[in-house]
């Protein structure tokens, strides 16, 4: 019998069977200041040292300011957690893009950007979006802190052997404007749920997940974890090998490994899925969250479903909606173009990447923010500020009175002093819409950057299909 | 870490199905650079208001102080891979965690420290969170016992005897040595 891709990538990683579990070899690994310093610690007690500081790249992105950059750190605990990634990249001999290189940004936005990423590869970091990378056909997953400190000392993982799971996105969207990737992955989630992808590695296929751009993938995967997969990928294709051509970390041998990646990293067509989910893009049209986790989402055009319609008979299900419902302060039967927004962030290794910014400002041209909202642009990396820049999207955005920020992962999850006011509604680029995800008692609308670009003009969401 | 010996208290019921990380731990006590002290935040905003008054929340009720087993919703511990939660509820005083089903990375996380993870049909997790008395939890045996009954559970056997013994992970790890030198040649 074939094997799928994962299969393929997992077994040329295997480096030994111990009782039952598998000995996994680490290609590459991401670091960020919020879930290493503890490694680095367990690593100085045992006197142990990094074994592949030339497989492991730094960046400093969860807690950092996006604001000037030039600045002291107020928050004097972030500044402690930032020099200590900078002390342990130090010590441990790790390539660091700290906050004055021009390649600081989100590690799942430069990761790519720098050519880290590669077809057919191993990748881990500290962070459960880490399955992002799977967009270039690689095994990435999101890790703890203790699995952090094992990679580094080893250079492998421990794992258990997950299960495979197609999920087939057929046909084409009906607009390819206004509906994305963010509203294919979020219409996914809704069906089969926060838990559907558990125990499992995603592969997209089909002709709607071919038609999507590097960027699209990306965000894709992204949001696997959303579906509690282990990790999300797509067959690498021409697309992919074009992104990755050229770029600073990118392999000399390039045109030898394209050959490879051609050739081999693909599902045999006689290989089996443990088990398979089918969506057609043409049924999709644009998503908006309206509950505290990411299944909990409805059509544009639709209204805030009732907590038994929700819940579908599953009594605990229900109890969770009643709740949800009540933190979002919303009530059952309201239209959610009727939801009115106090903030609108774009930004996110979901949705900050050059694309991301390009369709949002799209909708803005000549237009400016809602008086009743607060709007703010951050890309995901200075890479992506630089280009968009270059563009002048930032005159853009400036114009219809957005902020244009310095990048960072910043209100997606509100460990810089970006964070929603208590009560505060959002419009949101990013991947949760958790109680309290961006701020305390702050309440997340999941969307994408076009339809948060729309809703930041009108201060409500609207149908952007109506508007491109 | 330490071995892991048979747990003997009261559960502390928390029905709810898809409980984040982020509920464990909030951001704000994500900036620590230590893996110790993180018990007094678990379920922070569910415990706390604003103000600091005490939310009508089950850790807040007295009746459930001491418990070490956590009784809870399906798909626990989704969301980020933040081993604080691990850190949080280990550091609070729960050893066991009984639920539907783990989120993947949560459920490795708190084998690397020291919490047990078992997982059982719904309907059976409902009925253990409905007794009032003592729960006994037996990794050697996989049994957990309450009210007369006894109930097997699953869990694979590297992970068991890790527990059982408290092993380093790394160090395990660092007995193949010569085959991942041994990869890295071939590849």
């Amino acid at each position: 019998m074939g094997k799928t891709l994962f299969e393929k990538i997992w077994d040329n990683h295997t480096v030994e069977e111990i009782d039952g579990r598998t000995l996994i070899y680490i290609d590459r690994h991401m670091v960020h200041e919020v879930t290493s310093p503890q490694a680095f610690d367990g690593l100085r007690i045992n006197k142990r040292r990094v074994r592949r500081p030339d497989l492991t790249f730094a960046t400093m992105d969860h807690n950092v300011p996006t604001n000037n950059r030039s600045l002291p750190i107020i928050d004097q605990i972030s500044a402690t957690q930032i020099k200590a990634l900078e002390n342990n990249c130090k010590e441990f001999g790790i390539p660091l893009f700290g906050l004055d290189s021009p390649h600081q940004g989100i590690v799942h936005v430069i990761g790519p950007e720098l050519g880290i990423t590669l077809p057919g590869i191993t990748m881990v970091c500290g962070d459960s979006h880490t399955s992002t990378h799977g967009a270039f056909g690689a095994f990435a997953l999101g890790i703890g802190t203790s699995d952090v400190e094992h990679v580094l000392a080893t250079q492998c993982l421990v794992l258990d052997r997950p299960k495979t799971f197609e999920i087939r996105v057929d046909g084409t969207r009906k607009n390819t404007h206004a509906i994305t990737a963010k509203d294919i992955i979020l219409s996914i989630i809704k069906k089969i749920g926060t838990g559907g992808g558990n125990g499992t590695v995603i592969e997209y296929r089909g002709r709607a997940i071919s038609d999507l751009s590097m960027e699209e993938r990306m965000t894709i995967c992204n949001m696997s974890i959303e579906a509690g997969a282990r990790a999300g990928l797509v067959a690498p294709d021409q697309k992919t090998f074009d992104y990755v051509k050229g770029r600073k970390y990118t392999p000399k041998n390039y045109d030898e490994l394209i050959q490879d990646w051609r050739e081999n990293l693909k599902t045999d067509e006689n290989a089996k899925f443990d088990k398979s989910f089918v969506i057609n893009a043409s049924e999709i049209i644009p998503q908006v969250s309206w509950g505290t986790n990411p299944a909990m989402t409805a059509d544009v055009t639709d209204v805030i479903p009732s907590p038994e319609e929700f819940a579908k008979g599953d009594a605990s299900q229900e109890n969770a909606a009643k709740k949800a419902l009540e933190y979002m302060d919303l009530k059952a039967g309201t239209p959610i173009a009727d939801i009115r927004l106090d903030r609108v962030f774009i930004g996110s290794c979901t949705n900050a990447r050059l694309q991301d910014l390009i369709e949002a400002s799209s909708v803005i041209k000549g237009r400016k923010v809602s008086l009743n909202v607060r709007a703010m642009v951050v890309p995901g990396s200075q890479q992506v500020k630089k280009q968009a820049e270059e563009l002048g999207l930032d005159k853009i955005f400036q114009e219809a009175n957005f902020e244009w920020r310095e990048s960072g992962c910043s209100m997606c999850l509100g460990m810089n002093p970006d964070i929603l006011a208590r009560g505060e509604r959002c419009a949101s680029t990013s991947n949760r819409n958790f109680e309290g995800r961006q701020g305390s008692g702050g309440r997340t609308h999941l969307v994408s950057p076009i339809m948060a670009a729309a809703a930041a003009l009108t201060g409500h969401f609207v149908d952007v299909r109506e508007w491109v | 870490m330490e071995k892991f010996t048979p747990v003997s208290s009261i559960g502390t019921p928390l029905e709810r199905p898809n409980i984040d990380t982020d509920q464990m731990v909030p951001k704000q006590f994500l900036k620590l650079v230590q893996r110790t002290g993180f018990g007094e935040f678990l379920f922070y905003d569910w415990k706390f208001e604003p103000d600091g008054r005490k939310k009508e929340f089950v850790l807040n009720d007295p009746k459930y102080s001491g418990s070490q087993i956590l009784v809870t919703g399906e798909n626990f511990g989704c969301g980020s891979s933040r081993e604080h939660a691990a850190w949080a509820l280990k550091d609070y005083g729960f050893d066991v965690i009984i639920a539907p089903s783990f989120a993947d990375i949560f459920y490795n996380n708190c084998f690397k420290n020291g919490i047990l993870p078992v997982f059982l049909p719904k309907d059976q997790v409902s009925e253990i969170m409905k007794t009032k008395s003592v729960i006994n939890v037996d990794l050697k045996s996989q049994t957990i016992q309450y009210d007369s009954k006894s109930i097997p559970f699953q869990i694979e056997p590297s992970r068991k005897k890790t527990l059982l013994e408290g092993l380093d992970d790394i160090a395990v790890t660092m007995q193949y040595e010569d085959k991942i030198t041994g990869y890295e040649k071939a590849h």
